[in-house]
């Protein structure tokens, strides 16, 4: 498993266009890790990750002529281009515009789902979900329970683009699973490139319960794999261990996952330890045997994502990982996050949980 | 909103009327000319025996009320409005600086130097149009593509600059996306990105202004023709209503939101369709005509501020300019459509040569205003450029009035990472 993943050590072009003297500041946080485990065998194509989305969605509008893609400038192919192509290949009454409404896409899903069809929305941006939210959380998450069965709305997916992206500030920038992640009947995924993308979000289309699936948008061009073309899927709440090693577990998901990585070789190299590196994937419902095999392994446990600390989805790690792995931490858990504020704008440098932070909060972990 | 001129909408009509003439007794249903009136908590209307749906087709378009033509001549004299010279001058200069602020700034963030922008191409005449009929104390709530508003007022280049740089002269401390501006002196509520949220907001501070003691101000609140489809929209227009707030909701309908057309954003006859239905005064103007907006909102000042009548204007105009810098219209229109509008419909154009007719302006002295513009947003981009970012500690500041222990502990988390790995971080470009 250790060679799931090579280091590539190129910044992006895009986030480092900026002059001279702001360089620092849009250049991007972090080095992309590609995959380089195939999940199938056969042909593989080069595609960033607006692509292989594109192509989870391509896949399933030729296969299932229920299925349905709408949402706020979908039709022109989406502000991010995730839907290029598709209107032209399916026609207007499957890849349309809604009107500028979240709740109203949200809502609508649910219904297209009750009604039969499935139905792929896309919130514009993670951060404009919250009109949303009563939709999402009352209405999909709880029609299954509350109906006794008879109307679920399952296959609901919601797609939206989240997480930092250099310059977004606080409405470009919000990574908001932990707000879903408290709602039980949904599932809340997070993929970390490519060939992750097309697969879950293959299996969160598929799935018999609603799903929110949070694209980190700062990968859609600048994160590249050899993404097999057919139609595979990867299994939903099941994590993914990247990196083997015995001296910590790190734990992230999206683009974090990336800086982990990092991370980890730095260990290698100026600490001389090795480390797990687990991607979660799935928030909710999210896989704690895999976690918790680690940590009772390595004793040790740094979780990181970038919402802030204050009951971010690591406080729900850290509350499992110490009750399931008491007797074998030889740490307190330690978080690596956003502050406890809003997203700003030129500060995101000092906002993040970069690999400085992590290096240090695990430096100190394994000292303690 | 007037009904349709056939046969059965006279008939309609005259229900209307005895309706109108009706008494206030609550009689299940009354009778007037012969008709019956059913009189429902929830609605006055009289009884037919006919089935008779109405729709989009049932109704006259709102007219577009417009002072001036293409060439810049006003119509009907009647309707000129009286504005004095100099401000007529000064509406227009503000109107260039604009434009020029538009261009410069666009083209900067082309090269890198700011991370966003957004254009004003084509609805100038709105801003300022606008801006001159309210009083100084009046409250406005804006969406983001009006900041001509900001600089009627007397918000400076500088201002606008230092936020859209982020430097430590940005009154909003670098916090949010350029052109998310805020004046509290000058009552400029600070632009939030989430659409719509401001409409409500817009309606509750009215509220507040009718509740104060010898209330003179209004709220003035802008959205555009994609906004007004949220939840939120519906909620300013139904509060407006009910609670009889001072306040005048004006859409600027620039016929798309991003990619999406007005034809796929709603059905029926545009936003003003739904003033009338929700019981606002309402009228719709053409947005690239600065005096009619001038007109338009004076007297709809004066029902706000006179007798706490909610009023919606739909200004009618055309976005010229892509979205934003994150967008290439040629995706999604017809480069000629956007020269149509460019050329024959520029507000600019139409008030220029309004005040060229009045003699107030001429040739040589465009030439060297726009000039002047010109030279004002670049000298002042230098400097922008040239100020820090403010101190990294404003990042954790204004979360709470007071900061809780907390974010207090993080910060000295920070000041203590910062210490170690200083030569990680470009602290040199904030302030320290
Ligand atoms: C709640 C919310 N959803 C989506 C967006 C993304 N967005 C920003 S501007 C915009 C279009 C707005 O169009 P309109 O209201 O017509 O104003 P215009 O840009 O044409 O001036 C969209 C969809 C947002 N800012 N807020």
């Amino acid at each position: 498993m250790a060679s799931l993943v090579t280091k590539k050590s190129v910044l992006f072009a895009k986030f480092v266009k900026n002059a001279s003297n702001n360089s620092k500041r849009l250049s991007s946080h972090f080095i992309y890790f590609p995959d380089n485990e195939k999940p199938v065998q056969g042909e593989t194509t080069k595609m960033n990750m607006m692509q292989a989305i594109n192509n989870a969605m391509d896949i399933t509008l030729k296969n299932d002529p229920t299925a349905v893609l709408f949402g706020e400038d979908v039709g022109f192919g989406g502000v991010f281009r995730c839907a290029l192509g598709l209107q032209e290949k399916y026609g207007k009454d499957r890849v349309f515009n809604t009107p500028l409404c979240e709740q109203g896409i949200a809502g609508f899903g649910i219904g297209l789902a009750t009604a039969g069809a499935t139905a792929i929305a896309e919130i514009q941006f993670a951060d404009y979900i919250f009109p949303a939210f009563d939709q999402l959380v009352n209405e999909a998450a709880k029609a299954r329970y509350r109906s006794g069965g008879m109307f679920p709305c399952g296959a609901l997916t919601v797609r939206a683009p989240s997480g930092a992206v250099g310059h977004g500030g606080l409405y470009h920038s919000q990574s908001p699973e932990a707000f879903f992640a408290h709602a039980p009947g949904l599932r809340v995924v997070v993929p970390r490139g490519p060939i992750a993308a097309k697969g879950l979000l293959l299996s969160c289309i598929r799935e018999r319960d609603p799903c929110i699936f949070l694209e980190p948008k700062i990968l859609y061009r600048s994160a590249t794999e050899e993404v097999p073309v057919e139609d595979y899927t990867l299994p939903l709440g099941k994590a993914q261990v990247l990196r083997e090693g015995d001296a910590a577990t790190l734990i992230g998901w999206g683009t974090q996952v990336h800086v982990l990585l990092e991370v980890a070789q730095m260990a290698e190299e100026k600490l001389g330890i090795k480390c797990d590196v687990i991607d979660l994937q799935s928030i909710l419902p999210w896989d704690e045997e895999t976690v918790c095999n680690s940590v009772k392994k390595t004793g040790r446990c740094l979780i990181s994502h970038e919402a802030p600390l204050t009951s971010g989805f690591g406080a729900e790690l850290a509350a499992t990982i110490q009750d399931e792995c008491f007797l074998h931490l030889e740490a307190p858990i330690s978080r690596v996050t956003g502050w406890d504020a809003p997203f700003p704008h030129v500060f995101e440098p000092f906002y993040l949980p970069d690999k400085w932070r992590c290096f240090h909060a695990l430096s100190q972990l394994i000292n303690y | 909103m007037a009904l349709k001129t056939g046969a059965s909408f006279v008939r309609i009509n005259a229900l209307r009327h005895a309706v109108r003439l009706m008494s206030t007794n609550t009689r299940p249903e009354a009778v007037q000319n012969g008709v019956k009136i059913a009189e429902f908590p929830g609605v006055k209307a009289p009884y037919v025996t006919e089935i008779k749906f109405l729709n989009e087709n049932s109704y006259d378009p709102i007219p577009i009320y417009r002072v001036l033509d293409n060439n810049g001549e006003v119509i009907d004299n009647k309707e000129e409005p009286n504005i004095d010279k100099d401000n007529l001058v000064h509406m227009y200069k503000t109107m260039v600086q604009l434009n020029q602020m538009d261009k410069i700034l666009y083209e900067s963030q082309r090269q890198g130097r700011i991370s966003f922008y957004m254009t004003n191409y084509g609805e100038e005449g709105i801003h300022i149009g606008t801006a001159a009929a309210l009083s100084p104390k009046d409250l406005v709530f804006t969406q983001y593509r009006e900041v001509g508003m900001f600089l009627y007022r007397g918000v400076t280049v500088t201002e606008l600059i230092n936020q859209c740089y982020g430097n430590h002269e940005d009154p909003g401390k670098g916090r949010q996306m350029p052109v998310h501006y805020g004046n509290e002196r000058l009552n400029l509520v600070t632009i939030s990105s989430p659409l719509a949220t401001q409409m409500p907001q817009a309606v509750g501070a009215a509220y507040a202004l009718k509740r104060t003691p010898d209330n003179d101000r209004c709220v003035v609140c802008f959205f555009g023709d994609g906004a007004a489809s949220e939840g939120d929209a519906h909620a300013a227009f139904n509060f407006a209503a009910t609670l009889e707030c001072p306040v005048i909701l004006f859409c600027r309908n620039n016929g798309y939101a991003i990619s999406t057309p007005t034809n796929e954003q709603y059905r029926g006859d545009g936003i003003g369709a739904r003033g009338p239905a929700l019981g606002l005064h309402t009228l719709r103007v053409d947005g690239t005509d600065t005096l009619a907006v001038y007109s338009a909102v004076r007297r709809a000042r004066h029902l706000a501020v006179g007798s706490n009548k909610p009023v919606l204007i739909e200004a009618m105009c055309y976005r010229v300019g892509h979205h934003s810098t994150s967008d290439d219209s040629s995706a999604y229109r017809p480069v000629e459509e956007i020269q149509k509008w460019t050329k024959e419909e520029s507000p600019l154009q139409k008030f220029k040569l309004y005040l060229e007719q009045k003699g107030l302006w001429d040739a040589d002295a465009d030439k060297s205003w726009q000039k002047e513009a010109r030279d004002t947003v670049l000298r002042t981009m230098q400097e922008a450029e040239k100020k820090k970012r403010p101190n990294w500690r404003e990042m954790l500041e204004d979360v709470y009035h007071d900061m809780p222990p907390r974010i207090h502990k993080q910060m000295q988390e920070m000041e203590q990472h910062l210490k170690k790995y200083s030569e990680h971080y470009p602290l040199d470009q904030y302030e320290s």
